[in-house]
């Protein structure tokens, strides 16, 4: 489930170093380009088993360097058309990371989580006060950059992008017309 | 402010005077480089609502993940790029069989010190060793780029290697690579910074140097850095075919060198002659251990090529190993240029004859079966010794299947006995 400003779903359970070829394996980088079909594979090379019954708003918990290897973006977009709400991790591989912000997909680096978190738990995200509620733990994640908030508000950077263009091109006009006149 | 690499020219290209670890600026790339993920990058472009590349100039396109296309459908992603590039006049475009991106950006002359690259891959460390800032970006970032001509980065803290001593016979700075990420970690150099100093990296061709910000993009960096001298001056002046004296001015009006006692998250020595051949085992770049330790592994395949290690000098060596032996029934050995210019140059050396009669598959320049698209594909159940920069498991496009990492040297040796071997042993 995610709601505004909760994510909520149960929690996969990974361990370190999860690379981006096992997310997403490299040879289907360049002959499946639709992201609905990209989820069908999503971590095929490490858990056969999560394409088939991850659900909305389901949340990955992993260890460090989550991530890491390719720059592919497949291996942000197939988890986020799986539905998955978030993942938290110990670390990020910085262009995974780069990847889900841009993407619209949260990624809270939060240790304490991921200690307290296991395979099949109920986890409640709540972005308003940056908390992650488990069991009757209440365990807070550090706040987003504005920047970054802002690119995860718009669903993404393209969207943002979009945005800005818009946004530009008013003003651009706003000025051809201040000369005009 | 004593000042990094990463600080002098971040923020040099964002026109500050200086700028701090943690900063967030926004950087102009002269360079951005994608490959056969460009189609992907084109749609994504095509919705931001601009037309028009706005720096066509900038943008540098390969085709090389899956050149030649092994199938129809990746030939119709490269049709897809050759229209998008025709479209915007992209005149930095190197199709099939020019090479791997990192090595054909290098010898046309693109990249030279103090060059800002970002690229659609993850290798795009690679540029650090021609004193270039080179960092792997997404594609939607990618196709910002090409709309705006910009993008956010953090400045980054650093890290300083310092490489002392002289490398052992038959020791490559594959080994070093492998050795220092067996050391530090998979994440041991997470969004940092790294600059390689010390006297051991004054010897060595640009060749091996290339091979050390290629396998930091394995410990998670964001850039890796090596000092320019003569060696790189050089090495320019032959791929930019420029005078000696405008391509020493222009590289070192360029360049840009850290500070003499610059601020580090961490400072490393590693001494040369302490370290013996290294070989990453499956299924992590960082499960290091010393060939003495796996010598006798069996291999079916042997692969020599990739980015990191496609180039003359790698060859040269296996044609050394070679010379004169055979490959062991049972194995392959997989040879692929790294571009189109090495093959010309390994073939006038006579390296591509030594090694087709000891029994060695020529193929294409290009990326390969390194991420499991095509031209050597292994069973399940195989093993592959291979001098690429990643063995994740189902890399080479088989989950149930193992690679090793490795130097070119060790590879050539391998794929004589049919298991792990140490050049020594055979030579």
């Amino acid at each position: 489930m995610i709601i505004e400003n909760t994510i909520q779903g149960h929690v996969w359970k990974y361990g370190d170093g999860v690379n981006t070829d096992v997310i997403f394996p490299g040879k289907y980088t360049y002959t499946i380009s639709d992201s609905a079909q990209m989820a069908q594979y999503a971590l095929e090379d490490l858990d056969p088993t999560f394409a088939s019954n991850v659900q909305a708003g389901d949340v990955i918990v992993a260890g460090k360097n989550w991530g890491n290897g390719s720059s592919r973006e497949q291996a942000v977009t197939c988890l986020k058309q799986a539905g998955v709400g978030a993942v938290i991790a110990v670390s990020f591989a910085r262009i995974w990371y780069r990847n889900a912000i841009n993407n619209g997909l949260l990624a809270i680096t939060c240790p304490e989580a991921v200690a307290a978190l296991n395979k099949g738990d109920t986890v409640r995200i709540d972005l308003t006060q940056n908390l992650i509620l488990v069991n009757d733990q209440q365990i807070p994640f550090p706040p987003l950059a504005e920047s970054v908030q802002d690119i995860i508000t718009a669903g993404g950077l393209i969207p943002h992008l979009k945005q800005e263009v818009r946004r530009l091109s008013g003003r651009f006009r706003a000025t051809q017309n201040c000369i005009l006149n | 402010m004593r000042q990094t690499f990463a600080q002098k020219i971040l923020a040099h290209n964002a026109g500050l005077s200086q700028v701090t670890p943690g900063q967030i600026i926004d950087a102009t790339p002269t360079v951005a480089l994608s490959h056969d993920n460009s189609a992907a990058i084109a749609k994504i472009f095509r919705t931001i609502g601009i037309e028009r590349v706005k720096h066509p100039g900038r943008l540098a396109i390969t085709l090389d993940h899956a050149a030649p296309p092994p199938t129809t459908k990746h030939a119709q992603n490269h049709a897809e790029i050759r229209q998008f590039v025709a479209e915007q006049g992209i005149s930095n475009f190197f199709d099939v069989g020019r090479g791997i991106c990192h090595q054909v950006l290098c010898e046309e002359g693109l990249i030279m010190p103090g060059t800002l690259l970002l690229g659609a891959d993850s290798h795009s460390t690679h540029y650090g060793a021609l004193g270039a800032f080179g960092a792997g970006v997404g594609r939607s970032e990618m196709a910002a780029i090409w709309a705006t001509g910009q993008m956010w980065l953090r400045v980054p803290q650093s890290i300083k290697i310092s490489l002392t001593g002289q490398f052992k016979p038959w020791i490559t700075t594959k080994d070093i690579a492998l050795f220092i990420i067996g050391q530090l970690g998979a994440d041991g150099g997470l969004y940092a910074s790294i600059e390689f100093h010390g006297q051991a990296i004054q010897h060595l061709s640009m060749a091996s140097r290339f091979v050390l910000p290629n396998m930091m993009a394995e410990m998670g960096v964001k850039n890796a850095w090596l000092a320019q001298d003569e060696t790189t001056f050089d090495w320019l002046v032959e791929a930019t075919n420029h005078p000696h004296k405008r391509v020493v001015w222009q590289a070192t009006s360029r360049a840009l060198w850290p500070d003499e006692g610059a601020n580090y998250l961490a400072e490393h020595t590693f001494e040369a002659d302490s370290i013996e051949a290294q070989v990453a085992c499956p299924h992590t770049v960082d499960n290091v251990k010393p060939i003495s330790d796996l010598r006798g592994t069996p291999v079916n395949q042997a692969f020599l090529g990739t980015c990191t290690n496609g180039r003359l000098e790698d060859l040269a060596i296996a044609a050394k190993v070679l010379e004169g032996k055979h490959v062991a029934k049972g194995t392959r050995l997989l040879v692929i240029p790294a571009s189109s210019q090495v093959y010309l140059e390994a073939l006038r050396a006579g390296y591509v004859e030594t090694l087709l009669v000891a029994g060695a598959v020529f193929e294409s320049p290009g990326c390969g079966p390194c991420m499991g698209n095509h031209m050597g594909i292994p069973a399940p159940g195989e093993v592959t010794i291979s001098t690429a920069n990643r063995n994740f498991q189902g890399r080479m496009g088989t989950r149930d299947s193992e690679v090793y990492l490795a130097s070119p040297a060790v590879v050539a040796a391998s794929a004589i006995t049919g298991t792990i071997t140490p050049p020594e042993d055979v030579v």
